[in-house]
């Protein structure tokens, strides 16, 4: 397909990678933010082609995997009740809440269904105007203006069945929690390229300054992320700290307009707890008061819902790249995709399972099942 | 999760006050919204996230990084192109 198949070019990756020999002098630690990226890299292998003094660690952007333990809980409460309809994107449904997951809600009778847009949630609502339809709104920016466009229409007809339940994330929040924290050992960032179509990359030129880090915006497929690479270890050996843009092709300065009006005039910035990284202030966004009648938290009471992550589980440490998927004791073991302890093993997206997936011959300790 | 596909715009038309369009994806034929790309029409490529395009591919960006390899071939060839077979 144009404009994926050249991007996945063997000879082209090799070309890259030949000159990244080249540049780097010194070690290099760097952080692919997004999940997808990170499923690149392993997917491809691209960090067995790089040079050895650099290292990747990956990053928290997942929303499946930090969307926290409690809000997995209470879509799966919701799920449970029998005048719900539960709509999820297919990425939710082997998360594992406190006791159990959407999959096995639906097996023993919940109504649950997946969808690719959220589009398809309204048209659930129209169907059926006697089911409560409620829609488990995750994602970062980049999926927050086509969530909100479904809020937006929802309340324009009148669908007075139709709730989010809503669990959205931000990603510069993020990485200046990482950025300030003493322990990290990120050098330079790739940033997300389909949150900064969406949102622009001022915010990351902000941190860049501020923090005088390197900041790349990253495509997702392997000619792209080594480009990605190559535009930080030329800026980290010439001792230079900016933000750049590889993914031009398709983000732009201001990044897209529209979405971003429709997701601001639907949402407001609040305060998120993330799995694995604690509460973040000002990192999630919310429905505003206007929208309070297709919010799942106030039309059905969701207080009192807290939880507790498996103390084994290293996610966290994973999630800020100071421990490897492998260093993890559980990691293969009492943790693998069938059973996963933490959220990091159950999206294809998160590090432990791209790992477990790509990697899991060389990787799987002894009594593992790959 | 913030995976986009690009696909071609193959036709577009009005549906509950949005804009519509029927992209191709491959062998794959999906209706996208164009609420955010209102400017999109026939015969573009835009990237396509849950449904709604959120970007149309800028043409000559996505050329740039080709012309990128062939700087580094025409700069002495020190980069061959069977480097690290």
């Amino acid at each position: 397909m144009k404009y994926i198949d050249e991007y996945r070019d063997e000879k082209t990756a090799r070309r890259l990678a030949a000159k990244l020999e080249k540049l780097v002098t010194r070690p290099w630690v760097l952080m692919e933010i997004c999940g997808g990226q990170t499923h690149t890299i392993l997917r491809y292998g691209l960090d067995q082609l790089l040079p050895d003094q650099l290292r990747l660690v990956h990053g928290p952007g997942c929303p499946v995997c930090v969307t926290p333990l409690e809000m997995i809980d209470k879509a799966l409460y919701l799920a449970a009740r029998p005048d719900v309809t539960f709509v999820s994107y297919g990425d939710m449904l082997r998360v594992p809440g406190s006791k159990s997951d959407l999959l096995r809600v639906k097996a023993a009778g919940g109504d649950v269904r997946v969808v690719y847009s959220p589009l398809q949630a309204l048209e659930i609502a129209r169907a059926h105007p006697e089911r409560d339809v409620v829609f488990f709104a995750i994602g970062f920016e980049t999926t927050a203006p086509a969530n909100a466009k479904a809020v937006w229409q929802a309340r324009r007809e009148g669908l007075t069945n139709f709730s989010a339940l809503v669990s959205h994330v931000l990603v510069p929040p993020a990485i200046r929690l990482l950025l300030k924290s003493p322990g990290t050992l990120v050098q330079g960032f790739v940033a997300p390229g389909h949150v900064c179509t969406v949102m622009g990359y001022r915010e990351y030129e902000a941190l860049s300054r501020e923090f005088a880090v390197p900041i790349v915006v990253g495509g997702f497929e392997p000619a792209d992320l080594l480009e990605a690479v190559i535009m930080l270890v030329s800026q980290l050996e010439a001792g230079r700290a900016a933000l750049e843009n590889q993914y031009a092709r398709s983000v732009k300065r201001e990044g897209n307009r529209a979405a971003r009006q429709l997701m601001t005039k639907v949402f407001k910035v609040c305060d998120r707890k993330w799995r694995g990284m604690g509460f973040i202030p000002r990192s999630g966004l919310c429905l505003r008061e206007e929208y309070a009648r297709h919010d799942a938290e106030h039309r059905f009471d969701l207080s009192g819902f807290s939880a507790e992550e498996p103390a084994e589980c290293r996610s966290a440490d994973v999630l800020q790249g100071l421990a490897e998927p492998t260093e993890c004791p559980a990691f293969g073991k009492r943790c693998t995709p069938q059973h996963p302890l933490g959220a990091l093993m159950v999206s294809a997206e998160g590090a432990c399972a791209a790992y477990y997936r790509y990697r899991g011959w060389e990787v799987i300790p002894e009594g593992g099942s790959p | 999760m913030c995976l986009a596909v690009p696909g071609r715009i193959l036709a577009t038309d009005e549906r509950n006050g949005s804009r519509m369009a029927r992209v191709q994806f491959g062998g794959i034929v999906r209706e996208v919204s164009l609420d955010f790309e209102p400017e999109a029409r026939e015969g573009d490529y835009v990237l396509v996230h849950v449904g709604f395009a959120i970007s149309r591919v800028d043409a000559e960006e996505a050329a740039r990084i080709q012309q990128i390899l062939d700087e580094m071939d025409r700069l002495g060839g020190d980069v061959p192109d069977d480097a690290g077979r």
